[in-house]
């Protein structure tokens, strides 16, 4: 709730920070390809994680033609099933939702929540982005190459990712690290700017505690990003030597194909403890980007300020400051010392903590309030469910004695699934329905919006509830077929083949949710600047979309945070940041400078 | 992974606290006067490429702090690791190393003064101490192949080139920046306009020293 009453002498003379110098092109490849303006970058990123996710949707339902009626399609072998499982896994996480968080609702946002005009170093950020498309170009040349793409699972682990025999250890998994490493440059480079534009370049009167959640999430996601990527980058590197130049970094004395491998002494979990150094931080480099924004969608879309803010925040920092410190709960069944995984298990438990209170700030958030059930509010309140789901069944497996037995079976695939890949991704889509009408000018089709949201809502619960059950029956995962086996009942597979009908189903909705950007963008309702009746900066902008620079000739000045939203006494049920206390207009006072 | 969680711990310690004294006693749902003070919140030293430089190091140091943790780790885990003798040229290289730090320290406080000539000269041996270091660590490695310690023959010998390449290419990220602001300097622009430029050069230097330092006592010390 805002306080005001304050006694108003002079306005605040123009703002003195933030300025700086921006490159104007006047050719289309100026503007649009070489282009340093962060939102252009936005889109660029946004467009190729999208296409590449699209490869990897493509990817998930070859897996599920097989799962769902086995033998039935000659194109998929065991070699390109675990092609698909590989390639799907590292695109979805790295390649798409880090790349479409931070590179892209990271560079369109940052910049105009904090009333900046561009990033940091825009140079530096354009570079990111190209560096980014060339590391998807590599990842994608691994199809292409003898023996394709790798198929050692997303995680990599030696020895099996170089040894002969496996799919792609030619020269797909080459691709694949040269990739990461690439990938991990790039987002360096974007992660420098966004983090330095936070720090630096927000606007006066726009202190860290009136940051809108979104930007905290994202912010706190690229440190994380920042310091856990070069855990990857290190084991990518070291991976490389072992396939390339013959050392044993990773590599035991093992015989393979027949023959003595040449390695000798190297350690598997040594590659295992680097990888999930940087793997865990990577389920929040995901999810907290997506925790901010579904709080700024909550607020604006149920008309009431966050509840608890400043414990989102510290939140926010405390679970990304617990992330570095669960990695091995990954390894429980890696043969470690159960004193540490009794740690591991503790520490796992302590993230929930800060966790739940974002889940009760949010539901609290609902609560009263004047929601508006918009399509972007579906996929928010839809998200709570989902990550709440996902959270749960999390905690049985940060239980080193109930994650032994579950351990590679479909209730962890169900796991994962649900909260950091559907939860994440149905953020992205209440963030792309609540920030299209800022970024194109047009509403998106509310009818089709509704018909997208309830058949993938629904249909991912088809899809990864029922995998939970075949978890507890033991069925493990990676497995291309599973024959005669005793104890995976026949009902597995009835489940199996429902699942593949509901996951056609939820990727062939997409198609719907691609038409509408496509034909809204032409067709669309004019939005206007300002359609949802939001207080953040992005919604006060002079033009829509946002012209270069952003805000025009002089920057806003902030006055207050990000949630004023049904303040008792004021006339509308929102008031921007950049409303001074003096001119909002209040009930039964018809000028300005009114005071309650 | 010790090295690597003190040095989180530490980084993460001084971000809280920082974040703290930002947030301690604030009420952010209380709106502010348009008469009220706006105080630049940014001080005036930290300009955005030092702090970016700040973060950058930040990262690199992550780098180093993983590739350590891995070192020790692996030391651990095998039974095979023998410790090959340290080239006496390393403590040459360290000692040129040492006058590129020495050198760009120099260039800076010239560039304040605006010396032009001072300056191309700072930053010409700083440039050039800095092609022999890398030089000299490439001779390490042909001296340690013709002894017999190839790279592949056991994971300490590996690990010494692992680390040193990765020095050196950051070493070589820096001397693009460096190049950077010696064409500049050639096409005519002003030494106090390289100020921020040279600076950041130097920053950069004396902490890929202090890296090399660490990486140089470790490789002696097991």
């Amino acid at each position: 709730m805002a306080e005001i009453g304050h006694d108003a002498v002079s306005y605040a003379p123009p703002a003195e920070v933030g300025e700086m110098e921006l490159v104007h092109p006047k050719t289309f490849i100026g503007k649009y390809i070489w282009s340093q303006d962060a939102k252009v970058i936005a889109i660029q990123y946004g467009i190729t994680a999208t296409a590449i996710g699209l490869v990897a949707l493509a990817l998930s339902l070859v897996m599920r033609l097989q799962l769902g009626f086995p033998n039935t399609f000659s194109l998929i072998d065991p070699s390109s099933y675990l092609q698909a499982v590989t390639m799907h896994g590292m695109i979805m996480v790295v390649y798409l939702l880090t790349a479409l968080f931070l590179g892209g609702f990271g560079n369109y946002l940052i910049p105009l929540m904090c009333g900046a005009r561009d990033m940091a170093f825009p140079y530096i950020n354009m570079l990111s982005y190209w560096i980014y498309l060339f590391s998807v170009l590599l990842l994608v040349a691994g199809f292409f190459v003898p023996g394709g793409p790798s198929g050692a699972g997303w995680t990599l682990y030696p020895p099996q990712a170089i040894s002969p025999g496996t799919p792609g250890s030619d020269g797909g998994i080459i691709l694949m690290l040269v990739s990461l490493a690439f990938f991990i440059i790039g987002f360096t480079m974007g992660g420098l700017n966004y983090v330095v534009t936070v720090l630096q370049a927000r606007t006066r009167g726009m202190t860290l505690m009136r940051l809108p959640l979104t930007v905290w999430g994202i912010f706190m996601a690229t440190v994380l990003a920042l310091l856990a990527f070069p855990a990857l980058l290190v084991a990518a590197l070291m991976m490389l030597c072992d396939r390339l130049l013959g050392t044993s970094f990773f590599m035991p004395d093992m015989l393979a194909a027949g023959g003595q491998a040449g390695h000798e002494g190297g350690s598997p979990l040594l590659f295992q403890h680097l990888f999930w150094f940087f793997g865990h931080p990577e389920v929040y480099i995901v999810a907290l980007p997506a925790f901010g924004i579904v709080s700024d969608l909550l607020a604006t879309h149920a008309r009431r300020n966050i509840f608890g803010y400043r414990m989102m925040v510290w939140a926010i920092v405390a679970i990304g400051a617990l992330s570095f410190v669960v990695w091995a709960h990954h390894m429980y069944v890696s043969g470690m010392n159960p004193y540490f995984g009794f740690l591991f298990a503790t520490t796992t438990l302590i993230i929930a903590v800060p966790t739940a209170i974002k889940v009760y700030n949010w539901v609290l958030t609902l609560w009263h309030g004047n929601i508006r059930l918009t399509v972007p509010m579906h996929f928010a309140i839809a998200f709570i469910f989902t990550f709440v789901n996902g959270g749960l069944s999390g905690l049985f497996l940060g239980n080193v004695t109930v994650d032994v037995p579950l351990s590679d079976t479909y209730f962890v695939v169900g796991h994962f699934h649900m909260v950091m890949a559907v939860a994440p991704i149905l953020v992205v889509f209440g963030a792309i329905y609540h920030w299209y009408p800022k970024i194109t000018g047009r509403m998106l089709n509310d009818t089709l919006g509704k018909i997208h949201f309830w058949v993938t809502f629904l249909g991912t619960y088809a899809i990864y509830y029922p995998m939970h059950y075949l978890g507890f029956e033991g069925v493990p995962r990676r497995y291309f077929a599973y024959g005669e086996t005793a104890f995976i009942s026949d009902s597995v597979q009835t489940m199996n083949a429902g699942i593949s009908i509901a996951a056609f189903i939820v990727g062939l909705t997409q198609l719907v949710f691609l038409f509408n950007l496509a034909w809204s963008f032409y067709r669309g309702r004019e939005a206007g600047p300002n359609p949802w009746e939001a207080t953040t900066l992005e919604w006060q902008t002079p033009h829509t979309p946002p012209r270069h620079g952003n805000f025009g000739d002089e920057l806003p000045v902030v006055y207050r945070w990000a949630y004023d939203y049904s303040v008792p006494g004021a006339k509308q049920d929102f008031i921007p940041q950049n409303v001074p206390p003096e001119e909002v207009e209040m009930i039964d006072s018809p000028g300005r400078n009114a005071r309650p | 992974m010790t090295v690597t969680l003190v040095f989180l711990a530490l980084l993460m310690a001084f971000f809280v606290g920082w974040l703290f004294s930002q947030s301690i006693n604030v009420k952010p749902w209380i709106a502010q006067s348009a008469s009220a003070a706006h105080p630049r919140h940014v001080p005036e030293a930290a300009t955005a490429p030092r702090v970016g430089l700040v973060v950058f190091l930040a990262v690199v140091t992550s780098v180093f702090a993983l590739t350590i943790s891995a070192y020790l780790m692996r030391m651990g885990h095998g039974a095979d690791w023998r410790a090959l003798p340290e080239p006496r040229l390393l403590w040459v290289n360290t000692g040129v190393l040492l006058l590129a730090s020495v050198a760009l320290q120099w260039a800076w406080s010239v560039a304040k003064r605006n010396d032009r000539h001072a300056l191309k000269l700072a930053l010409t041996v700083g440039g050039g101490c800095t092609v022999v270091f890398i030089a000299g660590q490439y001779l390490v490695w042909q001296q340690l192949n013709a002894a017999g310690y190839y790279m592949t023959a056991n994971p300490a010998n590996a690990f010494l080139f692992l680390l040193t390449a990765l020095h050196a290419a950051h070493l070589l990220g820096g001397l693009v920046a460096w190049a950077r602001t010696m064409l500049r300097l050639g096409r005519g622009a002003a030494p106090s306009k390289l100020r921020s430029s040279v600076e950041l050069c130097a920053l950069y230097w004396h902490f890929l020293l202090a890296i090399w330092v660490v990486l140089f006592a470790l490789v002696l010390s097991t």
